[in-house]
């Protein structure tokens, strides 16, 4: 690990004024992402900004009937927040599908959309990498790329994003709040995290220093229909290889609203609108969902080491939309598929 | 980091613990990485701070650290307060050894920098006895033989220590569940898992 300057902030404005005046810095909470990242020269920050003592550890209702989690709340306690657990069973159920206990006691909301690939490359400062190196190329592509993405890639970059939290954030189309010495902005989820295209070393459309204050949830949870199943190499404590979050809404045995969206394919948390449209008003059978899976996976395209995961994703989709549909979601601790 | 002698008041008395005989034995190459790295200390590079004043009330004592911001609480333990039953395992936050309580939360203290925890109150396995009486876990894993080589064991422990008190896990499966965040290569899970029930129908 590099020397780094380390400061504390006491607030947001703090927070914000210290990063203007600090090239190369980068704000700090749980840190069991960037200090990882640190310890292996991949993240070489000339400061820490220690945020994790700012007042933004609350979980509140807005007006409209949704929730605003402030983004220093643990990952833990988000997941076990009884608002979230009645309201939003799909993130407390993400969340709970992720990392560790340990890791998750760490883990703030704001870092967990901040987190960066676990792809082996990245994480190897030795091999080329266009994420951490711009220019020097793709070493995932002929290379080891089993967890690698099969959607929205490009030749610059096969990275997926690691988080499961995000997935179900998709679903529940939530807003991230930031602050910058702009002043403050609301992003849609869709809008947070970014496909590689020709700048892969930026992973999402926050600004470098900007800092991200809160996430909003609209009111629809689909708390009725709703399931996160993620399929790994291990029944717990691994990433994704596919993962799947849910969302439907039924009325009179049809599909009035179907969202899903997949993890471990992809840069971002990926949905396709256009499967989902093809749901509306459907039964919400086993043919549907095929036709749905095929949908989503029609771009999809693997390297070798990962195609079987366009047929893994084909196959969790349609589970994962059963699941919904028949209000049994996946269990997190049980760890049968149902 | 690590070439800074703990306070003199921490050292044991009694025979020498396989530590010290192993920490004399690489005395005269670490007398060679100490001047290197007395060198660096006074020629920081970019202006960074070397030294940063800690406190932390570990195991019921308080104390006033001085500390590299790069120290994680797991070096800061292990190297500066000579409480080496935290383990570290891969150093990279997958295995579960350095577990740790921090003010009551189980966390990874090989992935947490000290600095940021100024006024935390720890607990190590150190400081689970009471009184000279095991912890319910401890002697559980005892009563179970829950272990084999025993390197993962202080990060079990205090993991099942800070999973009781989050009072989530009821089932075998919610315990495993909870617990995966430890791993065991001797693959002694059965017999955690029942150690951990025991102590649970004691708390």
């Amino acid at each position: 690990m590099i020397e780094f300057q380390y400061s504390r902030a006491d607030n947001v404005a703090d927070a914000v004024r210290q990063m203007a005046v600090s090239p190369g810095a980068k704000f700090v909470a749980g840190g069991t992402n960037l200090v990882d990242l640190m310890k292996l020269n991949v993240e070489r920050p000339a400061k820490l900004i220690d945020v994790s003592r700012v007042p933004l550890d609350k979980v509140e209702e807005i007006a409209g009937g949704g929730l605003r989690i402030g983004a220093l709340v643990r990952n833990s306690d988000l997941a076990y927040h009884p608002l979230v657990e009645r309201r939003y069973p799909v993130l407390s159920s993400a969340l709970l599908a992720g990392a560790s206990q340990q890791l998750r006691n760490m883990a703030s909301a704001g870092g967990n959309l901040l987190q960066r690939t676990r792809c082996a490359y990245f994480y190897d400062i030795a091999t080329p990498c266009n994420k951490r190196e711009p220019g020097s190329g793709c070493s995932a592509i002929g290379g080891l790329n089993r967890m690698n993405a099969i959607l929205g890639t490009n030749d610059s970059c096969i990275a997926v994003h690691p988080s499961d939290m995000c997935v179900a954030l998709a679903v529940l189309e939530a807003r991230v709040r930031a602050t910058g010495p702009r002043g403050e902005r609301v992003i849609a989820f869709s809008e947070f995290h970014r496909l590689p295209g020709d700048t892969p070393q930026r992973d999402t459309n926050l600004d470098a220093d900007e800092l991200v204050t809160s996430i909003e949830l609209p009111a629809r949870g689909f708390a009725t229909n709703h399931t996160y199943l993620k399929i790994r190499d291990r029944l717990s404590y691994a990433f994704a290889l596919v993962s799947v979050a849910v969302g439907l809404e039924l009325e009179g045995g049809t599909i009035k609203e179907a969202r899903f969206a997949l993890g471990g394919v992809a840069h971002k948390p990926w949905r396709n609108a256009g499967a989902e449209a093809a749901l509306r008003g459907r039964t919400p059978d086993e043919a549907a969902f095929t036709q749905a899976a095929d949908l989503v996976l029609r771009e999809a395209k693997g390297f070798g080491h990962n195609t079987f995961k366009i047929d893994l994703a084909r196959r969790t989709i349609v589970r994962a939309l059963l699941q919904a549909a028949r209000g049994t979601p996946q269990s997190q601790s049980n760890k049968k598929i149902a | 980091m690590s070439d800074q002698d703990p306070p003199a008041g921490s050292r044991r008395s009694g025979p020498p613990s396989r530590r010290e005989v192993v920490a004399a034995a690489a005395m005269v190459p670490a007398a060679v990485a100490a001047s290197s790295s007395a060198l660096a200390q006074s020629q920081p590079s970019g202006g960074a701070p070397r030294s940063i004043a800690v406190k932390l009330m570990v195991n019921g004592a308080p104390h006033a650290l001085g500390l590299d911001p790069r120290s994680t609480l797991l070096d800061t333990l292990r190297e500066h307060l000579d409480l080496t039953g935290t383990k570290k395992g891969c150093d990279q936050g997958q295995c579960g050894a350095c577990t740790v309580l921090v003010d009551g939360h189980r966390v990874l203290s090989c992935l947490t920098l000290a600095v940021m925890k100024d006024g935390a109150t720890v607990t190590t396995i150190e400081g689970l006895a009471k009184d000279g009486t095991l912890h319910p876990l401890q002697q559980a894993f005892i009563d179970h033989d829950a272990f084999q080589c025993g390197y993962c064991t202080p990060g079990q422990i205090c993991s099942a220590a800070g999973l009781i008190a989050e009072g989530k896990a009821k089932t075998v499966a919610e315990i495993r569940e909870l617990m995966s965040g430890n791993i065991c290569r001797c693959g002694a899970y059965p017999n955690i898992v029942a150690a951990i029930q025991q102590a649970m129908r004691q708390a």
